[in-house]
């Protein structure tokens, strides 16, 4: 049973899926809106959960989190199953497929054998849309790819029942009230503000702004207190964090410009635009670091110059960053 | 980001699968969606990433020929895996996993366990259990 599914390619994987999901059921909404509206953009630092020894560098906000936002913003109702056993989860899914209902899953990069290998590490919360099936094979829109793409019946099982943090526990999800009851400026206000709001006023040392200015406080010293491998190795996971595929660049900044850019068009607000362009300068300092951090770690040299110049860097990011978005607190306030 | 700047770096880990989504500016500063198939400090953090995974696997051969550890590491380690998570896939306890790494405890496993364990692998059991295989393809 195949469904006439329009896929488009995005840049991150979860609004991605929202917007092709939406797109199905008659409600357009490009990628970078469905980001803004719910709140993707965050930074944390939080070098007390490690992942294979590397502290937690994150350029957006937990997964899941901008499904939830953008579902309350707009008033839609989302369904959301979990499964424990395996086959009910593939009979649910194609019992759905038989209504013609594409269905959204939360899957394990690892086991999704379309992807290029250098990608598949262990990484349980990839958003992916199965909209069909064909001779025993599933038909996949991963709104990372350009193009749809098909899998085999057990890799979506192994990907859709992965373990690890966080389980997918074959979890699938699918609109069930459209549209919503909103007004896209409200929503949109209200996505801006939280972003602002968590970007800047959370009284913690390591998320936001202030974060990132921790962070780069910390990475002048990572050669001292590290010795050159394990630096260069934690240097490269800032850089895959803030570049690898899902970000669509500098960490997300330029989805969230793209997303005041919109909305300035929309609102016709010229306020906002011209913060999109701030944020979007931003963006291009975040990718000097970026490439200069890329420079550094292929050399496979850690000097305290360097690094501290790297620091230097990211703190100029975290003082622009703040006033970017203390600035559009101030804006989105009074809405 | 202009438009007209975005990289295009032929060397990249995509194997020709993939070209990445970015947004960016055009002249008058708003914004236009273009792909990228790659670029190279991305490509040069991930090739780091992959590199210590393959020197742990290196590591991890060597001693499984030299018999001071079992198969069920070197496979553990080619899947990216740690101990808790091949535990987690096989019900059972991290530290019960990193005990049959050592060949003392793997060949005192019950077949049920070898074939969970070839499972969570992908590998029949006897690809699990065969040294001299590993032996062969490490030449």
């Amino acid at each position: 049973m195949t469904v006439n599914f329009t896929h488009k390619q995005s840049a991150h994987c979860e609004s991605g899926v929202i917007s092709n999901l939406l797109r199905f059921h008659g409600m357009e909404f490009d990628e970078p809106m469905v980001f803004g509206i719910g709140s993707g953009l965050f930074f944390s630092y939080m070098p007390f959960i490690r992942v294979n020894g590397i502290p937690v560098v994150g350029y957006r906000t937990w997964p899941g989190q901008i499904f939830k936002r953008f579902s309350d913003r707009i008033g839609i109702k989302i369904v959301s199953k979990k499964f424990s056993s395996e086959k009910t989860a593939m009979l649910e899914l194609d019992k759905m497929l038989d209504k013609g209902q594409p269905v959204g899953m939360l899957t394990s990069v690892f086991y999704l054998s379309y992807l290029p290998a250098a990608y598949r590490f262990h990484f349980n919360a990839h958003n992916i849309i199965v909209y069909g099936k064909e001779n025993g094979r599933y038909l996949v829109s991963d709104p990372v790819m350009e193009y749809p793409t098909e899998i085999s019946h057990e890799d979506l099982v192994r990907a859709r029942f992965a373990k690890g943090m966080p389980e997918p526990s074959g979890r699938m999800y699918y609109p069930v009230k459209l549209p919503g009851e909103y007004t896209l400026e409200k929503a949109i206000w209200k996505g801006i503000h939280q972003t602002a709001d968590h970007m800047t006023r959370i009284p913690m040392p390591l998320v936001g702004a202030k974060g990132m200015k921790y962070l780069a406080g910390r990475l002048r010293r990572w050669p001292q207190r590290l010795g050159d491998r394990k630096a260069i190795l934690w240097l490269g996971n800032v850089i895959r964090m803030q570049e690898e595929i899902g970000t669509g660049g500098a960490g997300f900044r330029f989805i969230h410009a793209a997303f005041l850019d919109d909305a300035s068009t929309k609102l016709q607000n010229e306020k906002l635009f011209n913060l999109s362009q701030q944020l979007t300068k931003s963006g291009d300092e975040l990718r000097n670091f970026a490439y200069y951090a890329g420079r550094v770690c292929k050399n496979r040299k850690s000097d305290t110059k360097t690094f501290a110049e790297l620091g230097d860097m990211l703190e100029a990011c975290s003082l622009r960053e703040q006033a970017i978005f203390s600035e559009l607190y101030e804006v989105s306030k009074s809405r | 980001m202009n438009k007209e700047h975005v990289p295009q770096d032929q060397e990249n880990l995509n194997e020709g699968k993939l070209a990445k989504l970015y947004y960016a500016t055009d002249e008058k500063g708003h914004y236009v969606k273009v792909n990228s198939i790659g670029w190279e400090p991305e490509t040069v953090a991930m090739q780091q990433a992959w590199d210590v995974v393959n020197d742990e696997v290196k590591d991890a051969l060597e001693l499984v020929l030299s018999g001071k550890a079992s198969p069920l590491l070197y496979f553990l380690k080619k899947n990216i895996m740690t101990t808790s998570l091949v535990a987690s896939y096989v019900g059972s306890i991290g530290f019960v996993v990193r005990l049959h790494c050592y060949p003392f405890f793997f060949n005192r496993l019950s077949p049920k366990m070898l074939s969970k364990y070839a499972y969570t692998f992908r590998i029949t059991v006897e690809e699990l259990t065969d040294i001299d295989r590993l032996k062969k393809n490490d030449r």
